[in-house]
């Protein structure tokens, strides 16, 4: 049996984490590279670095640590923030990502989709998408999921799947931050519309809540979340024990 | 020495990293001679069969592997690079590959009971077979990293399968030819301990 990922998120900022992150045992814990190691010493199945640099210099830093940290943690990285042309797929690839993920760069031109698959296959492409609802309906926002776009979000996971996305990540705008459980309501819809991998985001407060998420929606492949992992509150070698004794498939060694 | 056959295609940056990160002296070559210096060769892998079967037929590289394979090197294929090792694929197409293997390389979808995603993408247990020493640090049920459409079904020379709605090959190999399907150097300390073990 494929088993359920769990994904640990790091926001990068000027080639350091942001969001503060309180853990013992670790020398920097703004580091990339150390906080990187412990969760893939710690049982993560996969790492998104997510660049929030506006500038040319923090993007520069932010390659430099992702070659430090793809040197030394071996299992898969997808990289995103700010991706939206075929030479940024370049860029974090040659620095030894696995997958990119695209959001707003595809709303912009969706036919990035279509190129990267090609280029690069769609194992490699990754889709996320800031959803939240509104009257009644899924929307997808973008520009840091200020601004309604109007697409309805089921249509538009749709169409980028059939353009070659590999997988998609859906961040619930209306549970992110809530930590309140993920948004099965939204889930249940996506993975339903979609047939690849579909990562759930947004609103996990414990790991109740992933046991939650796995049970309720069986075709859901994996968990991301953030501060939740940075600050101690959900271990996820103590998740993955949880979901092994609950019957759900899960990678316990390392 | 190892060589890590670079035919133009894939992206080969975590595997010289993991072959550094334990202490092997690592050269990337699309050079036969390099090849024939080597002590064991990699042949990666990552796209479509059918043209990566042409660059190796091209550029002479598939030539270059079986004989360094024939003179008895070890010699690793790991994900296309493992399909490669066999008589061909039916990836679009019927495709020839090195015939280093008997057996062909099939879509997963004749394999698994439906519902089931394609590719198959994720971690993955490994159940053997038969142990080889290139497992000698594995154990059963170890999960690796797994990211594929196409297998290499039902071959006489499994070593090790995977369960994915049904029976996947996930290694194979006779003598000092050897695949993996999965990427041992995605697959955590799990994956160094393959690697390692090849190395050895």
């Amino acid at each position: 049996m494929i088993t359920k990922r769990i994904i640990p998120c790091l926001d990068v900022k000027d080639g350091r984490v942001v969001k503060g992150v309180r853990f013992a045992g670790l020398n920097d814990v703004a580091s990339p590279v150390e906080l990187a190691q412990y969760y893939s010493d710690h049982g993560a199945d996969e790492l998104v670095f997510y660049d929030i640099t506006a500038s040319a210099e923090g993007r520069a830093l932010f390659t430099d640590i992702l070659t430090q940290t793809a040197r030394r943690v071996f299992i898969p990285l997808t990289v995103g923030g700010g991706v939206s042309s075929l030479a940024d797929f370049e860029r974090v690839l040659a620095c030894g990502a696995d997958k990119v993920s695209v959001n707003s760069g595809a709303l912009r031109d969706p036919d990035l989709i279509a190129q990267a698959a090609r280029r690069y296959g769609s194992q490699c492409v990754v889709l996320s998408a800031d959803i939240r609802r509104v009257s009644g309906r899924f929307h997808v926002f973008w520009g840091g999921g200020r601004r309604d776009t109007g697409l309805d979000a089921l249509e538009w996971l749709r169409r980028v799947v059939a353009l070659g996305a590999g997988e998609v990540v859906v961040n619930s705008m209306d549970t992110d931050g809530v930590q309140r459980g993920f948004d099965l309501e939204l889930l249940q819809k996506v993975v339903e519309a979609v047939d690849v991998p579909v990562i759930a985001s947004g609103g996990a407060g414990s790991a109740e809540d992933f046991l939650t998420l796995f049970t309720a929606l069986p075709r859901v492949d994996a968990g991301l979340a953030a501060s939740i992992f940075h600050f101690g509150q959900v271990r996820i070698q103590d998740l993955k024990q949880q979901m092994a004794a609950r019957g759900i498939p899960t990678r316990l060694g390392l | 020495m190892i060589a890590v056959v670079d035919y133009g295609v894939g992206n080969l940056f975590s595997l010289r990293s993991s072959l550094e990160y334990l202490g092997q002296t690592v050269r990337v070559t699309g050079d036969p001679a390099v090849l024939a210096q080597a002590d064991r060769l990699i042949l990666p892998g990552v796209g479509a069969f059918g043209d990566a079967a042409r660059q190796l037929r091209d550029s002479g590289l598939g030539e270059a592997v079986c004989r360094e394979a024939d003179r008895g090197k070890p010699l690793l294929g790991i994900c296309l690079g493992m399909q490669l090792l066999f008589q061909g694929s039916l990836e679009f197409g019927v495709h020839r590959g090195l015939g280093l293997l008997p057996g062909w390389v099939r879509p997963i979808a004749e394999s698994i009971s439906p519902g089931h995603k394609v590719p198959h993408i994720g971690w993955n247990a490994l159940h053997f077979l038969r142990r080889v020493p290139l497992f000698r640090n594995t154990q059963e049920g170890d999960c690796v990293y797994f990211v594929h459409s196409f297998h290499a079904a039902s071959v006489p020379d499994a070593l090790a399968v995977t369960d994915y709605g049904g029976v996947l090959t996930a290694a194979a190999g006779r003598d000092n030819i050897l695949g993996c399907q999965f990427h041992p150097e995605k697959s955590g300390r799990v994956g160094l301990g393959i690697l390692q073990a090849f190395c050895e």
